[in-house]
């Protein structure tokens, strides 16, 4: 598929484009090819009783044609799909206001592009008044109101009392030009006609396609792009869709905004970037360590409390006794550990046991100094510095001269930053070293051999 | 004019020499690499709850923890979850129905909202008598909020339709840093495992990971061909998921700075709403308008289940901490959770 113009906003973030209309022409491209004579849906007429039915086709011709043609593997996926294009209105169901795909002999019929939504119908309540009204006027028994639309009539007549005149005047007026129109062809527009206003006033409890998020609506402009009169424009009748016609350029960025991107880009451009086999190779081993931690890839140990109604598994999280696996997933990393409060209750166990817990305790103050309230911050920054930096600080902590230099520094207007080059160095430091030494002690041994034992605090 | 033009060639020869760049690192694509790894199996979720309880469109969910959630609807209702009894702990009435989004503070003190009112409103969940009021409310965004997350209870980000993100405050409600340089309007945000960036999806289809402590945006990733609806990280952080109205979900790498990977087919032709990775980042649940929730092996890009049940568009999917469900939230009114 071409790539189209009307795709890239300009700089004020706006397109010309609704936001279903990629959806539009994605669609109508399928539709171009279900009615292509050679390899389309064959379309024909089927004798009935009396009369004829013009141009249908079957539900399961649609299935057969979707499975035969594009990319889907099952029956399901082709019904899904189907019933999508249907809600749209592409294609309808002649009996039936309920617009939804059925892999069976229900008969089907194209919609006319005059009727497709890329042409942006937001079509108003007087139109629909005049649409049913014109209905209750014509005397076959096809065209009878459905209670609901029995419903809606009866809510415009009391909504468009004073103007009820002219609307019936509209309704006459279309019921005698349609009485002079081929028997046949009336047919099928008035299908047609029915497939459109079930789109746009769906059956109660059905999907309105025609829905846009609310933070798209606010974003669309070219309201002009709107088409609200259905059956004044009668005239206008377009065969092909505008979902392909090309739409004015983006606005070009200023001076400033040029230089601004040339700063960005040169900045972008002396990074450095990693090989594309490692990156490749991280994610694989990544997805693979963690895979029996994934509850939708492997059975969680005891079992999944949404499926087994057992809460074990949650209550031992809770509790202070971790379990093996648990354990096991410390060792996948220092952020393993940092991130488990057992995990960190542990380690900072084991560094006690050995006097080198400063290090630790100088990373979680820091960690705790960065969520706390602004007016809080001088104070605890004054007390992390005078326990870990300070000169005779109790729990003297050892930092690279610069990173020291530069805490002196941040300490004097005292954020919540004050000491990020500290916590990096001595995170680096925890990496290296600390935490090897927990891994391989047998603190830590003893917790990843321990037999699961049934936990004393279940309440 | 011919400063103009100049300078214009500059940023086209840099954009040039970057994409040379990405493509020298490219000596293998992530296809190849896993090409000896086996697609994981067929992955059938069923719903194991269904929360009912909202009158109107769901637009937004939020995971607090392994059970409780927030949800917010049209109806102008902020609720709170146990998602594991189905029971409604908290509902919340909002001063205006045009909600967009929610978030669930990490302590589980607090939950936040906004939408058209262009404010993030904050709610204390653990008032001193019970009940939940109003705490704060940031207003300076002058477009809608389309995304919030809590960085801890005194640190909030949101994404706005003004194209800007912002980090607050929140005791003093004042903007700390504001984030600017999308240049359509910020669609979903996501904080990275380590709290130091977060990442912003926007209407300009591109990406843009954000440093938190200094406000300059370290990296852009393009592609998309329409606009960014929903964003998150790998859950090793060194890669960023990102869902957009072309229907395609794409995996960018940070450290290689590019595209790795498209979750595409052509069967499937609605934009995608919301994703949310599995525990181990090897599934990609992602929602679409289409009302089904597709399941992508993240490494293999082929479609490995289908989670439909909603009646009307998924707008929000989530993953708990725990990786034991997902919740999808639909405008068909429902939450559903599966696993």
């Amino acid at each position: 598929m071409a790539k189209n113009n009307s795709l890239h906003p300009n700089s004020n973030g706006e397109t010309d484009d609704s936001p279903n209309m990629l959806v539009y022409r994605k669609m109508e491209d399928v539709i171009a090819r279900m009615q292509d004579e050679k390899n389309g849906i064959p379309i024909r007429t089927v004798k009935s009783f009396l009369s004829k039915i013009p141009s249908v086709f079957s539900g399961s011709d649609i299935v057969q044609w979707l499975l035969k043609n594009l990319c889907i593997e099952d029956q399901v996926e082709a019904l899904h799909l189907g019933t999508l294009m249907a809600a749209h209105g592409y294609f309808f169901p002649i009996s039936d206001h309920v617009l939804t795909l059925k892999d069976d002999g229900t008969f089907y019929r194209f919609q006319t592009p005059y009727f497709w939504p890329s042409n942006c119908w937001e079509p108003e309540n007087t139109d629909y008044a005049v649409y049913l009204c014109k209905r209750t006027m014509q005397n076959k028994a096809r065209l009878e109101l459905a209670d609901y639309e029995a419903e809606s009539l009866a809510r415009l007549q009391r909504a468009f009392a004073r103007k009820w005149e002219f609307i019936f005047m509209q309704a006459e007026a279309q019921a005698k030009v349609d009485k002079k129109r081929d028997k046949i062809e009336r047919k099928i527009l008035d299908s047609q006609e029915r497939a459109f206003w079930d789109v746009h006033r769906p059956v109660p409890g059905c999907v309105n396609t025609t829905e846009v998020d609310i933070k798209k609506s606010s974003r669309m402009k070219n309201p002009h792009k709107t088409r609200k009169s259905v059956y004044g424009l009668q005239n206008d009748i377009r065969s092909h869709s505008p979902t392909h016609t090309p739409a004015p350029e983006a606005k070009q960025p200023t001076e400033e905004e040029l230089r601004e991107q040339i700063k960005f880009w040169q900045a972008q451009l002396d990074r450095h970037r990693l090989k594309m086999s490692k990156v490749a190779e991280s994610l694989l081993s990544y997805t693979e360590q963690y895979s029996d931690y994934d509850p939708f890839l492997s059975t969680p140990d005891p079992s999944n409390p949404w499926i087994s109604d057992d809460t074990t598994l949650w209550e031992m999280e809770a509790s202070k006794e971790p379990g093996q696996t648990r354990v096991r997933r410390w060792g996948f990393g220092i952020d393993e550990v940092l991130k488990d409060p057992v995990g960190r209750e542990q380690f900072l166990k084991f560094l006690e046991s050995e006097f080198s817990s400063e290090n630790l305790r100088f990373w979680l103050a820091v960690q705790e100094l960065k969520r706390r309230p602004i007016r809080e911050v001088p104070t605890r920054v004054q007390e992390i510095w005078e326990e870990f930096l300070a000169p005779g600080a109790p729990s003297a902590i050892n930092v690279d001269s610069k990173s020291y230099d530069k805490t002196t520094q941040n300490i004097k207007d005292p954020g919540r930053y004050a000491f990020e080059d500290a916590q990096e160095h001595i995170y680096k430091l925890m990496k290296s070293d600390s935490y090897s030494r927990f891994i391989r002690s047998s603190a830590y041994q003893e917790l990843l051999q321990a037999k699961k034992k049934k936990s004393k605090n279940l309440f | 004019m011919g400063e103009m033009e100049q300078l214009r060639k500059e940023a086209e020869s840099l954009k040039d020499e970057i994409t040379a760049a990405r493509k020298a690192v490219q000596d293998l694509t992530l296809q190849d690499h896993v090409a000896g790894t086996a697609v994981v199996g067929r992955v059938q979720l069923k719903t194991r709850k269904t929360l009912r309880g909202h009158l109107s469109k769901i637009y937004a969910v939020h995971w607090g923890d392994s059970k409780l959630c927030v949800s917010a609807s049209q109806d102008g209702k902020l609720i709170v979850w146990d998602s594991y009894t189905t029971n409604k702990v908290h509902a919340i009435p909002l001063k205006s129905s045009w909600v967009m989004t929610c978030a669930y503070a990490p302590s589980g003190n607090m939950v936040a909202c906004g939408g058209l009112d262009n404010m993030c409103s904050i709610y204390n969940l653990k008032g001193k008598d019970g009940n939940v009021k109003v705490m704060r409310e940031l207003a300076a965004h002058t477009g809608y909020l389309s995304c919030c997350r809590f960085l801890n209870d005194n640190e909030i980000i949101t994404s706005s339709g003004d194209c800007t993100c912002v980090l607050w405050d929140i005791e003093t409600g004042s903007q700390k840093t504001v984030f600017a340089g999308h240049l359509g309007d910020c669609m979903s945000l996501g904080v990275a495992p380590d709290f130091n960036t977060f990442i912003s999806g926007a209407c300009d289809f591109t990406a843009k990971l954000w440093d938190i402590r200094d406000g300059q945006c370290r990296q852009t990733f393009g592609g998309h061909e329409s606009d960014i609806n929903a964003i998150g990280f790998f859950p090793n952080g060194n890669a960023v998921i990102t869902g957009s109205d072309d229907a395609s979900c794409k995996l960018y790498d940070l450290r290689s700075d590019q595209e790795l990977i498209t979750y595409q087919d052509s069967g499937i032709m609605c934009g995608v709403t919301s994703l949310a990775p599995s525990f181990s980042g090897r599934l990609i649940l992602a929602g679409y308008d289409d009302f089904n929730c597709n399941i992508w092996d993240s490494l293999k890009a082929e479609r490995v289940g289908v989670l439909s049940g909603h009646d009307n568009r998924v707008s929000c999917i989530g993953v708990t901490p725990d990786g034991m469900a997902c919740c999808t939230g639909s405008w068909d009114s429902f939450l559903k959770i599966w696993n």
